[in-house]
Order: C-alpha cells, then structure tokens, then sequence
C-alpha cells in the first residue's frame, strides 16, 4: 500500500490495521512542544526554500494559497510511540514549491518560527511525499498543532514534520536538527523502528 | 493563553539520575541574553520527545536532557555557566 491513502475504501477497521513496531493507536491529537506556541501574523508570515547556491525563493501567505493544494489522508506516527490514522490535510506539495528551484543538493533541514529545526534527506520531500500543510481536518490549522503552515512528511516520524515551518534550506552536507543533536535518530522510519542514534 | 511549561523544579528527578548534587539550586547564566538565576526558575517543556528548559528572559533554550533507553543526552550549550553550590572546603 502506498503511503497515501486515499480512503477509497471507507473506514478501515481497528483490528485490520497494522501499526509500525512499538506503536499503540491514538483517536486523539496530542501536542507535544519544546517551546512556547508561535503567534505569526498571516500578513508577515513568509515561507522560503534557500538553495546551496545562496538563491532564495518566497512566497507570502497568499502566494502560498494560490499554489495548487492536495488534501491526503496519511497515517502519522510520532517517536513518543502513539500512532493517529487516517487524517486528513490541505497543503502544498513540496513537488510544486521546488518545481522552479534549482539544486543539486542532497540534503534539507526545515527551519521553524520559534527556531526548531529537523533535517532529512531531499529526495524525502519530493516525489507526492511532503507538503505544506495549512488545514487539518477541513479547518485552518490551530498553532498548538503547528498553524497557520507546518511541514507535513508522514513516512518519517512526526518530529520530522517541523511545525509553524518557515522555510527549507537546501545543503550538501547533512546538518542534524534540534532533536537529532539530543540522541534522536538522524532519518526517524517508523517502520524500522529508528527512535534514537544507533538505532 | 494556557502555560504549557514547568517550571525548573521539574529538572530534579531527571538530572538527579545524573549528578550528585541539586543542580536544580545552581545558578544558571543564559548564553542568550546573559541573565543568571537558579536552574529551578527555567521554564521546562517536554518531558516528550525531551526535556527543554528555556530562559525565563528570553525563552532560548539553556538546557536540553534527552532519556533513551542506554543513555542520557544532555545539552547545555545554551549556558554559559552553572554555578553549583558545594560544601566549603577550607580547612
């Protein structure tokens, strides 16, 4: 099954799922932050991708919301070891934002209003497996859960997904993020359970 | 708007897994904005993924303690210094 459900199939049954090891089920949306909430008005809020080649690329919120959105029901699964499926998001595809940018670079780290970082390689962002994201579940995104625009990139855990994201630089060298330098593990799949360094 | 932060007292348990002393009465200088006060005074968020406790002047980040399952990860990079009080020596 690809990473996208696109929930064709209604609603998939409790005892049917399968969560990646060590996770349990959650019905509800916990927050868990490592500094106070950033208020950012819409009318300052800007994103931007930084390339290796020191050219940088905006976009203001309107421009943000004239881009062509998605809305895709992933399943999200955060280092903490609960599990939340089928949500359902808004956003821009990081295929579009990156479509005039030019780079040859290999890796991201994703910075944040409030100064969080998290990296990861490229090649993650790209390809229908990231987006930024600005509606959970058809309303505006809250700031608790990372509003008005968070990162959103399923397939790694949640820490991964930077909220109130602010921009992505792009580098050739990998530059490990806030929780990667405090003994979480540099890439964070779920799937093979890569919680901490060593892991 | 809610706090959602502890407050330096809640760096006891976690640090008292690591030191000897109560760093939690050590005096703390932020390598932010230099203001110094007792590491019981930060503002502490977390426990999950980590905790994070941050300056009460200018809210970066003095001091970060991660707990894995084989190790603890503590970052104080935001701290200039800690000032630990310790019995007097002199004799």
């Amino acid at each position: 099954m690809g990473i996208v459900s696109r929930g064709f199939f209604g609603r998939r049954r409790e005892e049917d799922v399968k969560l990646p090891p060590g996770q349990y089920l959650t019905h509800d949306f916990p927050v868990l932050s490592a500094g106070p909430t950033p208020r950012i008005g819409l009318d300052r809020w800007e994103f931007a991708i930084d390339t290796e080649l020191g050219e940088t690329h905006r976009w203001s919120w309107p421009e943000l919301l004239a881009l062509p959105s998605e809305t895709p029901t992933v399943d999200l699964h955060c280092v903490t070891k609960w599990s939340k499926l089928g949500t359902g998001w808004q956003g821009v595809s990081l295929d579009v934002l990156m479509e005039n940018v030019e780079t040859g670079a290999e890796y991201a780290l994703a910075y944040s209003y409030g100064g969080y970082t998290t990296n990861l390689p490229l090649e993650d962002l790209l390809d229908g497996k990231a987006w930024i994201a600005y509606k959970y579940d058809g309303d505006d995104l809250e700031p608790r859960h990372g509003g008005p625009a968070r990162l959103l990139v399923p397939h790694l855990y949640l820490w991964k997904s930077a909220k109130w994201v602010r921009g992505i630089r792009l580098m050739n060298e990998d530059w490990p993020g806030f929780w990667e330098t405090a003994g979480y593990h540099n890439y964070g799949d779920p799937w093979r359970e890569q919680r901490y360094q060593g892991d | 708007m809610s706090i959602d932060y502890l407050d330096g007292n809640a760096l006891a348990g976690p640090l008292g897994e690591l030191f000897a002393v109560d760093v939690t009465a050590a005096i703390g200088t932020c390598a932010g904005c230099g203001a110094a006060g007792p590491v019981a005074a930060l503002q502490v968020y977390g426990p999950e993924p980590g905790l994070v406790a941050r300056c009460p002047s200018c809210e970066e980040v003095v001091l970060r303690l991660v707990r894995t399952p084989d190790a603890a990860w503590l970052d104080l990079r935001g701290a200039v210094s800690l000032r630990i009080p310790m019995p007097e020596t002199r004799s």
